[in-house]
């Protein structure tokens, strides 16, 4: 065990931890909290491998945008405070989910395990001042085009967000065609 | 110098748990909560790799840095698209079948 090693067991522990809480809390508004921590927590794992740049992203993006995003998802959709099993689906589907997920993480960490598990490496390669040559130098046009993917889904979002009323026309349709109907004879 | 075992171990762990929350829950947000996490356990195994590869292009970096942008521009799609779920349907369960 290197420093390195105990650094990223105490800190990967805390997010594979919460992440679990997360995806198993009643509380609707504590599965957003606690992916504040698994986020968080993650960009300290980021700092252990030396990714300083992607760390700083994560805490910006991650927390404080998207996080920020789900909670005012689950406050504009009139989240219940407290307790609530309805989120969260019946016996049969959550054994289904928990057989499925541990199959994921299984078959994913025997097979990384299995290629790259045994490896003792040094975390040289993350420096800010090499990822930010390349990012600006090689990457420079998918990095432009993200910024037009950007804008693009902050348009999309507006017009779906202004949609009510051709859903709500659809959704009255039916009805006031059976009015119709009814007036007819 | 760091053992490959513990990132590759958290990726897993997350991954799974991801999959677990997007199949298990029935609120929109939630099944995003997992969406989320899965997308993490791929940024974590980019960075990973991108740290211990010796890549000049560094291209785990630069691809995480794209993840999360991505992913932030997804989630105000979604947001707008649960907000006209929730306009529409007042509810946002997805087990429950629409009007």
């Amino acid at each position: 065990m290197t420093t390195l090693d105990v650094l990223f067991a105490a800190i990967g522990l805390i997010a594979a931890a919460s992440a679990v809480l997360a995806v198993t809390t009643r509380h609707l508004v504590h599965a957003a909290l606690w992916l504040v921590v698994t986020l968080g927590t993650l960009a300290g794992c980021y700092l252990v491998l030396g990714a300083e740049l992607v760390a700083l992203v994560q805490l910006l993006v991650y927390v404080g945008a998207v996080v920020v995003l789900v909670l005012f998802a689950l406050m504009l959709t009139r989240a219940p405070i407290g307790p609530s099993p309805e989120h969260t689906s019946g016996p049969v589907q959550r054994v289904a989910a928990a057989v499925a997920g541990a199959g994921v993480a299984g078959l994913l960490g025997a097979v990384l395990l299995t290629a790259l598990g045994g490896r003792l490496v040094s975390t040289r390669e993350g420096r800010t001042h090499g990822v930010a040559e390349q990012l600006f130098g090689t990457w420079v046009w998918p990095f432009e085009l993200l910024s037009l993917l950007l804008l693009v889904a902050l348009i999309a979002a507006f017009a779906v967000s202004r949609m009510p009323s051709a859903t709500g026309a659809e959704a009255t349709s039916p009805e006031r065609r059976a009015d119709e109907a009814v007036e007819v004879p | 110098m760091i053992h490959l075992a513990l990132p590759l171990t958290l990726v897993a762990i997350l991954a799974g748990a991801g999959a677990y929350g997007v199949i298990a829950r029935r609120n929109a947000v939630l099944v995003l909560i997992g969406v989320e996490l899965i997308l993490n356990a791929a940024n974590l195994l980019l960075v990973t790799m991108g740290s211990v590869l010796p890549d000049t292009l560094r291209s785990g970096h630069v691809l995480a840095l794209f993840v999360i942008t991505i992913a932030a521009a997804e989630v105000g799609v979604a947001l707008a698209v649960i907000l006209a779920l929730f306009r529409d349907r007042g509810h946002v369960d997805l087990s429950e079948p629409g009007t």
